[in-house]
């Protein structure tokens, strides 16, 4: 059958008087939306085949490209939008799982925009950025309840420790699922701001080695590039048990992103299909968890600090707090609205709880039962600006991870479709011709601004709070109010009503 | 006890006196002193500690109670008790001053952990008292420990500090060493439990600022047991001191440091050794760190500490003669009862002074 | 000298370089009369074969084939800045220099005089229109120690 059900979702908007048809927009689209007409002697658009991605608008010299939402409607029923019936047209066409790229975009709640910061006035001095010291240094590793001396009254060595020069680190993205050139921008502005990036579960590129001070290599279910020289490589160790945006399932990368690269790296035959499994087929319960923990740190000689990274879900503060005692120097857990390359759509938007009370719910428990020393936390899932990161540190997080604001730096515009692999920000693809367009080096200085920027906006919060260290604001819920939330919704962020 | 809140906002003097020989003089002096800075307070509160004043009764804790009424009282007793041997109960004597209104009843109790109790509760004796008064603190509603130390005492109340001083007798007390706080709290309530000195054992700090880490310290301290009742942040730096001295056994400089870090500016220049040292404290007792402006009298029966901020958003200085030491808000409430002293200085943010009784090493 | 060169591995194949090259050269330096309203010839020509794509503009060799070609002598280089640039005035459109030229990056001006067209390095700009506009870096302008001498 040829005749598509679906409506176009969007509409390609050309302005004639503008348009030099010069026929970059046509070079530069992967989904083959722009062409040039001889016989009209214009460029024309296939409305179709475009996915927002903002190529052509941002590439085009006159601005002479819009793209909007195609005007057809459907008629109105907030039961069944546009999108349900768009999902099921899709789906009686291919008979398969409907597949989602990025985080959950679905209109639900976000607690961080129901959260307030404080400020002092009068009473305390707040502090300027620009003329006192303020600190954003953050360590993350297990730390002793107390400080121990030895015979020799010389203090013992702590565990070892993660160096961060700000509380964000790059959230875990295989190489693989995003390209050579996104990852190295990454490593390096990483590597240049003093913060952490993460391999997500795709290997150690030979020319990601060097920036190994920077790493957090990570060991998850399909066990892809992981050996003794890669546990080595990095300077700390993440084992990957859930993702936020797909928590209970595995990861797929499809044959056709595996070429002679991805092989070398993940260490499996071109073309095949890389799947991790939804579990480790080693871990079926904490205690076996807590053997890969110590299998890691007995691997690395006790020198790295492991992770451990969970989805956000129903009961994520029992859970934490086993991993807790199962060994485990830093806990990560992922909201439900973090990203992917692809997840089915239906799990994505609907698998998994919000990471703010996800991360008051863990860091309550991890206090009451005296292990929040022992670990540190950090959280993911649309962290979305340097507002969000105070939020979550007065919450009760040590750090956050970044990924989804970290390609948008690089250039991504959200369109989530990562997972037909045709990204013409050269992000999410393995195509030669579209990775080359992510320059490295213009890649990595705007991820560097990105964290820089943020930095400053944390300091200047900070200061008007009146403190001077990022230290007196973890878990610090007094520099915190809601507005717009229940009583039970406060109890569980443990933050008072604004006016309170 | 009405009108606790959440956190109480303050501004204040503080001043402190410690005789280094140990010789003993009447609370008229902190008196006069805290007196010169009458418009640092607005009378909602002041206070005093004393230090050497029970020499009798010594190896007793001596439990200073405020009581909404005679009901609480009854409970509170009850409770003592069961939990000590009280050697002496008593009214704290106290004189008619026409501002000074609306005072609880005030009792105290000279007393020792009772045997059974404190075996049973296989607790260290500091630990189990210091469990009961915090109990007696969160659960008894219309009471509140004013001290629990030996061999000192806590006088405190709605007013201003010489008020205070005159209604309490102090000038009838001797000590050797006295701290002293008058309060200007920008937020209204006046109850009597909410002035300073606050304690813990014998620990007594008066304070003046605030400090804007405190939900993280507070966090922090419940997690080892520390129920901040109280309701201010002044009480959170009594526990903190609590923790790292008497349960964690730190130094005193390592605490010191832990409250005042140095910045990581100035630990990178440092040598290897201290270098260590310092960057596992602030990695270890990052959730110690007192942020925002204070300047602190934390007095012990050894001596006191007297600290800054690390970047001196509070005002403190310092003076020396042969025998004592003295620190104040304001150089001008020292030499009120000094006029010459042989040293006067201003210690630098984070820069702790530490005042020892003669042949004392260390405060804990 | 300072010269342009491509990292081909960049290069986007976009073209923006040859739109921006002609708005440069244009008399309105308005991008879109320069497109509509002028018939200008980019001072670039784009090499792409399959995914290999890069801009390339005259090299100013040192001992320029073109200058030695001009039968007028307006093909010239200048000691001071290096440039290799051609008087309008003198220019008989002979086209010699266009076969002289290795990298046959000079090419006729379709506008106009019959004279030719060749990148100038922008000389009265901060840099060459190419490659501020570059959308991805691709184009640098740079003094290369290896490159000098090139002929």
């Amino acid at each position: 059958m040829s005749l598509n059900y679906r409506c176009p979702e969007f509409l390609v908007e050309r302005v004639e008087s503008n348009c030099i048809e010069c026929q970059a927009c046509e070079r530069q689209c992967a989904n083959e939306v722009h062409f040039y007409d001889q016989d009209f002697e214009k460029m024309r658009a296939k409305d179709e085949n475009c996915v927002n991605c903002h190529r052509c608008v941002v590439i085009c010299p006159t601005n002479a490209i819009g793209i909007r939402k195609h005007p057809s409607e459907y008629k109105e029923n907030h039961n069944w939008t546009a999108g349900m019936i768009n999902n099921i047209q899709k789906q009686a066409e291919s008979g398969g799982v409907l597949l989602s790229g990025m985080g959950n975009p679905t209109k639900k709640k976000i607690y961080w925009d129901h959260l307030l910061l404080n400020a002092s006035q009068v009473t305390n001095p707040s502090i300027d950025p620009l003329r006192e010291p303020m600190e954003l240094k953050t360590f993350l590793g297990r730390k002793p309840s107390k400080l121990e001396f030895d015979e020799e009254e010389q203090i013992k060595d702590l565990p070892p420790q993660l160096e961060l020069s700000a509380p964000i680190m790059f959230g875990a993205m295989s190489f693989g699922s995003i390209s050579i050139n996104a990852c190295k921008s990454l490593a390096r502005a990483a590597s240049e701001v003093g913060i952490i990036y993460n391999t997500g579960e795709g290997g150690l590129h030979e020319d990601l080695r060097q920036y190994g001070e920077n790493t957090m290599v990570q060991v998850a279910s399909g066990r892809f590039g992981v050996n003794q020289d890669y546990l080595e490589a990095g300077a700390g160790i993440e084992i990957k048990i859930g993702q936020g945006a797909k928590p209970g399932i595995g990861g797929h990368l499809p044959g056709e992103k595996v070429g002679p690269e991805v092989s070398k790296t993940r260490m499996i035959p071109e073309g095949t299909d890389a799947l991790s499994p939804a579990p480790h087929h080693d871990i079926y319960s904490i205690e076996d968890l807590r053997q890969l923990i110590y299998a890691l740190k007995e691997a690395t000689d006790y020198q790295k600090p492991v992770s451990v990274k969970i989805s956000a879900v129903h009961n994520s503060a029992a859970i934490a707090s086993g991993i807790a005692t199962a060994g485990a120097d830093i806990i990560t857990i992922d909201g439900y609205r973090g990203g992917t390359g692809a997840a089915p759509t239906m799990i994505r938007d609907n698998v998994g709880i919000p990471i703010e009370l996800a991360l008051a719910a863990v860091d309550d428990r991890l206090r009451e039962e005296g292990l929040r020393n022992q670990v540190s936390l950090v959280v993911s899932g649309s962290v979305r600006n340097s507002a969000d990161v105070v939020k979550a540190i007065a919450l009760g997080a040590d750090a956050v991870y970044i990924a989804s604001a970290a390609l948008i730096s690089l250039g991504c515009h959200m369109c989530q479709s990562c997972y037909t692999g045709k990204c013409n920000w050269g992000i999410a693809t393995q195509e030669p011709e579209l990775v080359k367009r992510l320059n490295p080096e213009v890649g990595f200085e705007r991820a560097k601004n990105l964290i820089e920027g943020w930095a400053h906006e944390i300091k200047e919060m900070l200061g008007g709070m009146g403190i001077n260290a990022l230290e007196s604001l973890r878990g610090n819920r007094l520099m915190l109010r809601g507005i717009d939330l229940t009583d039970r919704e406060l109890e569980i962020l443990g933050v008072k009503l604004a006016g309170e | 006890m009405v009108n606790r809140q959440e956190k109480v906002l303050s501004g204040c003097a503080i001043s402190g006196i410690l005789n280094r020989k140990g010789k003993k003089f009447s609370g008229r002096e902190i008196i006069d002193s805290i007196a010169l800075m009458h418009d640092r307070s607005n009378g909602m509160g002041g206070g005093f500690a004393a230090y050497g004043i029970y020499p009798e009764r010594k190896d007793e804790y001596a439990i200073h109670l405020f009581y909404d009424d005679l009901e609480a009282k009854n409970k509170v007793e009850k409770f003592l008790n069961c939990h000590f041997d009280i050697s002496v109960g008593e009214v704290v004597p106290t004189r008619e001053i026409s501002s000074i209104e609306d005072s609880p009843l005030i009792w105290r109790y000279f007393s020792k952990p009772e045997e059974q109790k404190l075996s049973a509760s296989g607790l260290e004796e500091d630990e189990y008292v210091a469990q009961c008064v915090m109990n007696i603190n969160s659960d008894y509603q219309g009471a509140f420990v004013v001290s629990s130390g030996k061999n000192m005492g806590v006088f405190k109340g709605v007013g201003y500090p010489e008020e205070i001083g005159e209604f309490y007798k102090l000038e009838e007390y001797e000590a050797y060493l006295w701290t002293a706080h008058g309060r200007f709290p920008t937020n209204t309530p006046g109850w009597w439990g909410g002035a300073h000195p606050f304690t813990l054992l014998d620990w007594s700090i008066v304070h003046n600022g605030e400090i804007s880490s405190y939900g993280a310290n507070k966090r922090y301290l419940e997690m080892f047991g520390y129920k901040c009742s109280m309701m201010t942040d002044t009480e959170a730096i009594t526990y903190l001191f609590d923790l790292m001295l008497r349960k964690h056994d730190l130094p005193l400089e390592v605490a010191v440091k832990a409250v005042a870090a140095p910045l990581w500016s100035e630990i990178e220049r440092m040598e290897v050794e201290e270098q260590q040292l310092v960057k596992s404290i602030r990695q270890v007792y990052s959730s110690a760190l007192l942020n925002g402006p204070f300047s602190i009298i934390l007095g012990h029966q050894n001596g006191f500490i007297a600290l800054n901020d690390r970047i001196k958003l509070r005002p403190l200085v310092v003076a020396e003669d042969e025998e004592r030491i003295y620190v104040a808000s304001e150089e001008s409430a020292i030499r009120e009862i000094c006029a010459d002293p042989d040293k006067v200085w201003s210690p630098r943010g984070g820069e702790a002074v530490i005042g020892l009784l003669e042949g004392r090493s260390e405060i804990e | 000298m300072k010269r342009i060169y491509a990292k081909e591995e960049y290069c986007l194949g976009c073209k923006l370089c040859e739109v921006y090259c002609v708005t440069s050269h244009s008399a309105s330096k308005d991008i879109i009369k320069a497109h509509k309203l002028e018939s200008i010839t980019p001072r670039l020509i784009i090499e792409s074969s399959d995914n290999l794509s890069f801009a390339l503009q005259c090299r100013h060799c040192d001992e320029a084939d073109c200058t030695r070609a001009c039968i007028t002598g307006a093909m010239q280089k200048d000691e001071e800045t290096g440039v290799v640039n051609y008087d309008e005035e003198r220019c008989v459109g002979c086209w010699t220099c266009i076969m002289a030229c290795s990298f046959g990056v000079i090419r006729r001006e379709q506008a106009g005089k019959k004279v030719i067209a060749k990148c100038d390095l922008c000389i009265e700009e901060e840099a060459p229109a190419c490659v501020t506009n570059c959308p991805n870096d691709a184009l640098v302008l740079a003094e290369r120690a290896e490159e000098e001498g090139v002929q």
